[in-house]
């Protein structure tokens, strides 16, 4: 046995049976699982959208979506309409959840027209504008999904990240965080974009005042911190000629 | 059954993968800053070193010896990929929690020690006992940096403020206490390893080398 392994022969094929083993059994697994995770994905998305405007599970201490079973129906429920924005003119896309933010944002950078879904949500009486964006954290990806009011204050806010450094960077996507940005103006009183700043030792860790576009930053989380100020004011100022235009209205 | 048994006992103190064989410490002071992220990590590796540990037994008379390295990654790999998958297909909240460990799991330095020392030589059933072991004895002290990390960087435990809220002034905060910021910074996982290991040797003196 000893002998018969230490072939060279032996090793060739034994390698090739391998890597042919396990590519097709992680081919096989893949492609037989991914309707479910594309679904799961589509879900996540419906649920994110909601939580932004405030259909959510949530307790004093935790962040939760309404359940994957409920999200579907709560969706049509609340989203009253599903817009692309181009060029601040919005365009009835009923399928706009499903445009992929990073995609629009690779065509950007071609030169090409980026595409801005917007989803118009009603709550309570109230007018809820949620967009999607997408920045860059420490480590990879983050993205939130930002509630508006016609003036471009905030409603609320769900921030998510692909690999932050937990304990750190994660905490993003912790309430504590989150619900700072609530009230927040993304406009100054000139009525000029200044997105949000997330500052440290700025005086105001209470985050009482509303109108300083500024929320208190996660010790240790700087460059994270710094991605999602970025990821406001390159993302959200698109949106800017479309809420221009809401006031005309 | 005592032969056996010692496999699990033996890597939670005296052979600890991580305060004696050294291994592992990339991923412990990259993810202990949380204790839910080290509990959520130790679980992982449970998985992955058990699982793996028997796939390498069952496959010892067959891998060529001069690719065993690379036979010892792709099952590894392999075993994370799936792990991956599975999960988000089948329980999508729980890999989004678990996307950071996943793949650091990879990295980790223990489990390819244990293909390497112990799956290779032995058979399935002690080769699965060795990576629990392994696992545990790299999982309490995982646990007991995410304890100390948290509690004193954070002032909470699992999430929940157990030390009063740091704005509002409440609890110890009250008389002054202030969180440690620097508890959350990797260096200090590396020195709270390094008590652990320090409490560890002078409580048993067999251990300290020359």
């Amino acid at each position: 046995m000893e002998q018969r392994t230490d072939k060279n022969s032996y090793t060739i094929i034994f390698a090739i049976g391998m890597v042919l083993g396990v590519g097709a059994l992680l081919a096989f697994l893949a492609s037989s699982l991914k309707p479910m995770i594309t679904e799961n994905e589509r879900l996540e998305k419906q649920q994110n959208i909601l939580y932004a405007m405030g259909v959510n599970d949530n307790d004093e201490s935790s962040a939760t979506f309404v359940s994957t079973a409920d999200a579907p129906e709560l969706f049509n429920q609340y989203i009253k309409q599903q817009l692309e924005v181009q060029g601040g003119k919005p365009v009835e896309n009923d399928q706009a959840y499903l445009i992929d933010v990073k995609k629009e944002q690779a065509k950007a950078k071609n030169g090409e027209t980026r595409r801005l879904p917007l989803f118009v949500g009603e709550k309570d009486g109230n007018t809820f504008y949620i967009a999607p964006i997408r920045g860059k954290g420490l480590w990879d990806a983050i993205w939130a999904y930002v509630a508006l009011d016609e003036n471009m204050v905030v409603q609320g806010a769900f921030f998510d990240h692909k690999g932050e450094t937990p304990g750190l960077g994660a905490n993003i996507k912790q309430r504590f965080f989150m619900d700072d940005f609530i009230g927040e103006h993304l406009l100054s009183s000139t009525g000029a974009f200044k997105g949000i700043n997330v500052a440290k030792g700025n005086a105001d860790p209470k985050n009482n005042d509303k109108t300083d576009n500024e929320v208190d930053a996660i010790a240790g989380a700087t460059i994270t911190g710094d991605g999602v100020t970025a990821m406001i004011k390159k993302d959200l100022k698109l949106y800017l000629p479309y809420f221009e235009s809401l006031k005309g209205k | 059954m005592g032969k056996d048994s010692k496999l699990i006992l033996d890597p939670l103190t005296d052979n600890n993968p991580i305060t004696i064989q050294v291994l592992g410490i990339c991923s412990a002071l990259a993810i202990t800053a949380e204790l839910e992220a080290s509990i959520v990590m130790s679980i992982s590796v449970l998985f992955v070193l058990g699982v793996g540990n028997v796939v390498i037994s069952l496959m010892r008379n067959i891998i060529p010896s001069k690719i065993r390295i690379i036979v010892q990654l792709i099952v590894v790999a392999t075993l994370v990929i799936i792990v991956d998958l599975v999960l988000k297909a089948f329980a999508y909240e729980l890999s989004k929690t678990l996307s950071v460990f996943v793949g650091l799991i990879i990295t980790n330095c223990i489990i390819m020690g244990r293909f390497e020392a112990f799956a290779l030589g032995n058979g399935p059933w002690r080769s699965f006992l060795d990576g629990i072991g392994n696992a545990l004895g790299y999982g309490v002290i995982l646990i007991i940096v995410g304890f100390f990390r948290e509690l004193l960087g954070s002032g909470t435990l699992l999430g929940f403020p157990v030390l009063g809220d740091p704005i509002e002034k409440t609890g110890l905060y009250s008389i002054g206490y202030e969180n440690n910021g620097f508890m959350l910074l990797s260096p200090m996982a590396l020195i709270v390893v390094g008590i652990i290991i320090w409490v560890q040797r002078s409580r048993n003196k067999a251990l300290i080398e020359d």
